[in-house]
């Protein structure tokens, strides 16, 4: 017999020693996951996400933790449900808080997805599945991805599409002007998460 | 397959004006619902290899010169889906406060002495009848900046993925018969039909004769979705 869902609570300000330990420097606990999801035998394009979190003055937000979920290179997820397996060594999940940065960002490095195909094709544009969580935060928020770059792919996106023409480029990472070499050449994409405002994110009940 | 929805009469609403933090931080414009694809239905998986020796042993795993003060607790629980179905081989992630109602964070500046002896974060994995398991030393309550005279009720985090992005959850575990919980503006955010799934029950029969008080806490996460209507040709 079902009693229904567990509700969802804050994540808190104190999650960091218990979700993201090593990332804070608590040592007495591994971390199950963290900012760097590229491995040394996974091909394809080395890229960064960075971005911050802002509330609804447009300050930035220091204890959220954010959480990422990709498709490899090939479009290909590490998950039994995606029958075409063959995604070895990439697991494409990311978790940083946005507590060590000086300037708060999360900053994940990463390889960019391939396009996700549902029905044999690719239907979906390359995108990165992001999860919000933080204090004041009561029920865990998801957003997308996309990347500016794949200007083709975006614009017959089903998931974009459903999306009002006014609020799409909230999903829409930015790719960051060349020539800052703080991320060893690699493309720097930005992607702020805005919690209200005008241009606030747009997220989905998945 | 796919899954249920969230369901909007268990889990709290984006704002909850009582709880100060939601006003500025809770997102304001409807959700766009989105057709689950692979995308969602996939999601992490961790499984036992995923969890340390002492993980799931908060008395154990902070030490440094000696046990943890408080009253040792045996936390219980299983996960299953809303069809009722365990969920083997699951990870649950913990983290609380101590004895003292003070958590090892360095943003933490509550006027509690710290426990040398306990760090107050763990993990473990469900076995596959779906059941979890872990140690720990019962959390104290603290005071919090929400609301003059505000007190937090004893309670201890958790963390889970679930078989797939849609079934993750992070909620708080609370304990019977806290007075603190008709005065805590993150409980009474709940809705209140939803409210006592958040509460644990004390189980004799957990209580291991001795050495640690049982607590139960089972966590329903979301289940099937319904199966799509065959439309007409």
């Amino acid at each position: 017999m079902s009693k229904g869902q567990t509700p969802s609570q804050t994540v808190g300000p104190y999650f960091a020693y218990g979700l993201t330990p090593e990332q804070y420097s608590y040592p007495a606990l591994a971390s199950i996951a963290s900012a760097n999801l590229r491995s040394p035998d996974v091909a394809g394009q080395p890229i960064r996400i960075e971005g911050r979190v802002l509330d609804g003055n447009g300050d930035v937000v220091n204890d959220a933790m954010i959480e990422i979920w990709q498709a490899d290179p090939q479009g290909r997820y590490a998950h039994p449900a995606d029958a075409r397996g063959g995604n070895i060594g990439f697991k494409g999940f990311g978790r940083c808080g946005t507590g060590t940065d000086a300037e708060n960002r999360f900053v994940f490095d990463t390889v960019k997805p391939g396009a996700v195909g549902d029905r044999g094709g690719d239907d979906q544009a390359p995108h990165i599945t992001v999860i919000v969580f933080m204090r004041g935060l009561l029920s865990h928020l998801y957003t997308r991805i996309y990347f500016a770059d794949e200007a083709e792919a975006n614009a017959k996106d089903p998931v974009l599409q459903s999306v009002p023409a006014e609020r799409r480029g909230t999903l829409i990472a930015a790719l960051k002007e060349p020539g800052r070499d703080e991320a060893g050449g690699v493309p720097v994409y930005r992607f702020d998460i805005h919690m209200q405002g005008d241009a606030e994110t747009v997220f989905f009940d998945v | 397959m796919t899954y249920a929805p969230r369901d909007w009469r268990a889990h709290p609403p984006l704002i909850a004006p009582d709880y100060k933090s939601t006003r500025l931080r809770g997102a304001t414009k409807p959700l766009i619902p989105i057709k689950q694809s692979l995308s969602e239905l996939t999601g992490p998986v961790f499984g036992q290899e995923s969890v340390g020796e002492l993980d799931n042993d908060l008395t154990k795993n902070g030490r440094k010169d000696g046990a943890p003060l408080g009253e040792r607790i045996v936390v219980c629980g299983t996960v299953v889906d809303e069809a009722g179905r365990p969920q083997p081989n699951m990870l649950v992630e913990v983290w609380q406060a101590n004895a003292a109602g003070r958590y090892i964070h360095t943003v933490d500046q509550h006027d509690a002495p710290l426990d040398p002896n306990f760090f107050g974060g763990g993990r473990c994995v469900t076995d596959d009848q779906g059941n979890y398991r872990f140690y720990s030393i019962k959390p104290g309550a603290y005071p919090w900046g929400n609301h003059p005279n505000a007190w937090r009720p004893n309670h201890i985090h958790f963390s889970l993925f679930g078989p797939s992005l849609c079934t993750r959850l992070v909620t708080q575990m609370y304990f019977p018969g806290d007075p603190l919980l008709d005065l805590d503006p993150i409980f009474l955010g709940t809705p209140e039909a939803a409210r006592d799934r958040l509460v644990s029950q004390f189980d004799l029969s957990l209580t291991e004769p001795e050495f640690a008080l049982g607590y139960r806490f089972d966590i329903v996460l979301r289940g099937p979705g319904e199966t799509p209507m065959e439309t007409g040709r």
